[in-house]
Parts: C-alpha cells; structure tokens; sequence
C-alpha cells in the first residue's frame, strides 16, 4: 500500500538540546543565555517555514531485493542484505522538510544572518531525521492496527549511502517509491531537492533481526559506529 | 589601548551590539581603522578560534563571536583601505559541481573571515571553470571546495586539473574537505591541502599561503 502522509511540523521539531548536539557540542554543556537564544530563534524559524511530508509504500522481499541490488555497487556483505530477508514488512520511504525551508535558510544566509542561518540549517537536519523516525512510527502502528506486526516488532530505517547500500541506489529506490509527488526529486548524483529530505527503506521485524556486530568492510572508515545506538534504542522501546 | 582589549573581550563573548558601539567609541577616539580591526577584532577571534581548537568553546559561540566581528567590521569598513581588510590572503570557496550540501563550506567561509581572510563565497553546485576563472581574476591564493557526497568528490580533481591545464597549479593552490573525503583521497587527487573542520581549515590556509 502506498500512502502519502502530512507530518505536523511540530512533530519534528528537536529538543535545543539535538540541535547543539548536532552543532558538536557535548550533552548536559551550558552555553549560555545567548547560545539559548539564537536556538529558540532557530526553532522558530523552522516551525514557520517546514512543510513536512512524507511517502511510504509497502514492497515485497523480492521486489526489494531488486531494489537492493540497484546498480550493482554495494558493499558486501552489508548489514541490510542479511536483514531484510527476515523482515516481516519492508516500507519503502521518502521525506521531506520542503523547498521554503531551504530557501529561507538561504535567504538568512544572503543577507549576513549567519549566526542564525547555521543554527537553522543544524535544526532542519536534525529535523529531517525528525520526519524519519515519525514515519517509523505512523508504519509500525499501522501494521500493527493492520494485524501484520505484534508487540515485539521493531521499525528501523536504513537508507542508500549509508552502511553498505551505494548512493546510486537511490535511483532504484526513487522508481519504486515516486518520491516526485511530495516534491523530493533525484539529481544525477542522486541527490535529493529540496537538501533537508531522507530516503530509504523501514524494515519490520522483531528486535533480534536488527541486531549485528559493526565489523564490516566499511566499518573501519565509519566515524560514528551509529548503529549501536540505534540497536541500543530497539532494545530500550517498550512493545 | 584599554579599548581594544575591552573590544576583543566582548567579541569573545558574543557581544554583538556592544562591540559594534564600542567600535564606534575607538574611532570617535580617532584611532586608525586597521589598528581597532587587527588589535581588537581580530585579536578577539583569534583567541576564540584557538579555544575552539583546544574544545575549550564549541560552535555556536563561534557563530556568535562572528557575528559580532561582522557587526565591528561594519563599522570600520568605510574606514579601512580595500586590501587592509583582508591583508592575511584570499581564498576562493564553494562546493562543488552536482553537490548541494553547504553547511560544511558555510562554516569554514566564517572562520576564514575571523581570521583575517578575504573570502569569495562562490555557494554550491559550482563548477570547475567557475573556480578557477573566480580565482584567476580575482587574484586568489588559494581554492577551497566542499563535497559531502561520493558521487560528487570527483568534481574536486576536475578544479585540480583544469587549474594544471591551464599552468595556474602553482599561485593558486588547492584545498579540499567534507565529510567523505579524507587525507589520503586529498593527496591521492593532489590537492595541496585538506581541512576536516572549519578551523582545520584556517591552518590549512596559513600554512598554504605561507
Ligand atoms: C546532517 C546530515 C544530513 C542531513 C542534512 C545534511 C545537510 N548538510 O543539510 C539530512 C538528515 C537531511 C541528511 C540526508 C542525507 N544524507 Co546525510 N549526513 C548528515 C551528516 C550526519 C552530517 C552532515 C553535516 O551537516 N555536518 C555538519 C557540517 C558542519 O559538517 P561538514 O559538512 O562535514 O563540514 C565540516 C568538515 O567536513 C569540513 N569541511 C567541509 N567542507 C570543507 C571544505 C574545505 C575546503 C575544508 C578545508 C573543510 C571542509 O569543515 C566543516 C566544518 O567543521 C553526514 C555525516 C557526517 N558525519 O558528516 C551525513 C552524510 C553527508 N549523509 C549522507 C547520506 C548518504 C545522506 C542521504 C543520501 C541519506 C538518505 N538516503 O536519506 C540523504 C541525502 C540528502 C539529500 N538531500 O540528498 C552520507 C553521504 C555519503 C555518501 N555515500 O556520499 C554522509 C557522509 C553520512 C555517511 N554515510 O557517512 N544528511
Ligand atoms: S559502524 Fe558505521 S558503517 Fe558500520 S554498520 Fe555501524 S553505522 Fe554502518
């Protein structure tokens, strides 16, 4: 089933806390009344000018497989290859923070506001992420509703460019999924317009499938490991 | 000169509409321009660019220390002499053809400023002829470019090679950064430089242009 899904902006607005995370600044570190404003300004900023969409569309194994494999340049092994054959659902997915948001990041730019232009771009980024754990959230209560997952299925999403799965897979994934009609388009060096939009697919399955060692090819070169976070917060979420 | 050093102090902290006022204050005390711009302005950032090296300060209150030079600078612009502003060297910087992501360049642009640089911000998607035309006109001594994508670093060697091709690889040189590329990629595409943060990249600069 293919859906496309109106996200509340507020429901992908990080915490000031995110988004000086994303800046590097470590956990629980004061940074002061004025750090505290330009974030709150920030956060305001993304309120007004996000339009937040999404599309999801569900795939069989076999045809994600195809998907997969997209233009033959993987990493193998990777961690989504031996994944997705166990899944009990697998959800293709795109979302957005829209164009205006963009431009309004440019436009603080252009005229010298680049104090509060960073802080926002930091802010649509980690609202973009916002977007994805949302959809994770909307598919797994709809299968759920659906009968198709229990108490123990997971949501994870894995995306092209990222552990293993080529960059170029994008564009298989855009065939299939039809992104276009939230306003996401693939560039040739698939890259996606507007910039603040995530991809990928949202594997279902119990908690177990999702779980592997991080000791592939690539992860040497990986300069975040975040992968044992994600499998970490599996672990935490309650059914 | 008691100003100045109040001036640098309030730009460490952020202080933006005090150091435009006191800088206003320094040249009502008929102070030369560049004296307030070097001792003052520059000193301050120069204190907060070494504490963002030592993580001792992190990144928004570099933002701020910025924008609070610029709102100085303003004020001494009329001021100064056109190569008084960025006597230190310039640099040419964008990402480059087929890559969108700018938050990476953005960021090395405001700290090449803070430290003195000229900067020609040439945005994104830009291409190997932009680059190397901008810098040949405009003088540059050095060309930095961004990519965050595997699919686009290669556009990085295309600005290398066109600037070899046409016999402009020794006043121009090169530096390269983003998340994907690494040092030994730079050397391996011959790169002069490579920066993997914003202040990186101010090091890089200095000791590009010597
Ligand atoms: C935040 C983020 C996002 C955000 C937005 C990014 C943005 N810029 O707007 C969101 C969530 C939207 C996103 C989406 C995607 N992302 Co992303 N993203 C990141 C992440 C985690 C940080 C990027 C960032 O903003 N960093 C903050 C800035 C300040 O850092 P920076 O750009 O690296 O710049 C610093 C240095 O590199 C250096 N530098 C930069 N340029 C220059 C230039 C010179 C001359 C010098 C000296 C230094 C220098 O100094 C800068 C300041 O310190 C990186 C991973 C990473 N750790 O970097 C992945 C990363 C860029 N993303 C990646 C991918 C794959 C994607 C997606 C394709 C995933 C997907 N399928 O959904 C999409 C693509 C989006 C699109 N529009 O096409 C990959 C790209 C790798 C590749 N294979 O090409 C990365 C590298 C992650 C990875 N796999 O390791 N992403
Ligand atoms: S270590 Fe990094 S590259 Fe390897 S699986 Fe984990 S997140 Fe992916």
């Amino acid at each position: 089933m293919r859906r496309v899904v109106g996200i509340l902006p507020a429901s992908i607005v990080p915490s000031e806390e995110a988004v000086l995370g994303a800046m590097g600044v470590p956990p629980g570190s004061e940074q002061g009344e004025r750090v505290d404003g330009l974030v709150a300004d920030a956060l305001d900023e993304l309120r007004r000018a996000a339009c937040p969409r999404g599309v999801v569309t569900n795939v069989t194994t076999d045809e994600f497989a195809r998907i997969y494999e997209g233009e033959s340049d993987n990493d193998t092994p990777s961690p989504l290859a031996e994944i997705f054959p166990r899944a009990e659902e697998l959800v293709l997915f795109a979302a957005t923070l829209g164009a205006p948001l963009s431009e309004r990041i440019a436009a603080l730019f252009a005229d010298g506001s680049l104090a509060l232009a960073t802080m926002l771009d930091a802010a649509a980024s980690e609202a973009a992420e916002l977007a994805g754990v949302h959809l994770d959230g909307l598919v797994l209560e709809g299968a759920r509703l659906g009968g198709q997952a229990n108490q123990f299925t997971r949501a994870l999403r894995y995306s092209p460019g990222y552990c293993g799965w080529n960059l170029t897979g994008q564009r298989a994934l855009f065939a299939a999924l039809g992104p276009e009609e939230i306003g996401v388009h693939l560039t040739d060096n698939c890259l996606m317009e507007p910039l603040k939009s995530i991809s990928g697919v949202i594997v279902l399955g119990p908690r177990e499938i999702h779980e592997f060692t991080d000791d592939y090819s690539f992860c040497s070169a990986c300069p975040t490991h975040d992968c044992r976070r994600r499998i970490k917060e599996l672990t935490q979420t309650r059914p | 000169m008691e100003i100045l050093g109040q001036i640098a102090a309030l730009l460490e902290r952020g202080e933006d509409q005090e150091v435009r006022s006191l800088t206003q204050s320094a040249m009502d005390q008929s102070l030369p321009a560049l004296k307030i711009l070097e001792e003052g302005l520059l000193a301050g950032m120069q204190v907060v660019g070494d504490r963002f090296r030592a993580h001792d300060i992190f990144l928004p209150e570099v933002l701020l220390a910025a924008r609070a030079m610029s709102a100085g600078v303003e004020v001494l612009k009329p001021h100064l002499g056109k190569t008084d502003l960025h006597s230190r060297g310039k640099v040419v910087i964008g990402t480059v053809q087929g890559d969108l992501h700018d938050i990476g360049k953005n960021l090395v642009g405001i700290m090449l400023s803070g430290a003195g640089f000229e900067v020609i911000d040439l945005g994104k998607n830009v291409s190997a002829e932009e680059f190397v035309d901008t810098a040949r006109e405009s003088g540059a001594d050095v060309i930095g470019m961004s990519a965050l994508l595997t699919t686009t670093m290669p556009a990085m060697k295309q600005v290398i090679s066109l600037l070899r091709e046409r016999g402009l690889d020794s006043s121009v040189r090169t530096m390269v950064g983003g998340a994907p590329v690494t040092r030994e990629y730079a050397s391996e595409m011959g790169a002069d430089g490579y920066g993997f943060d914003a202040a990186n990249a101010v090091e890089c600069v200095r000791e590009l242009v010597g």
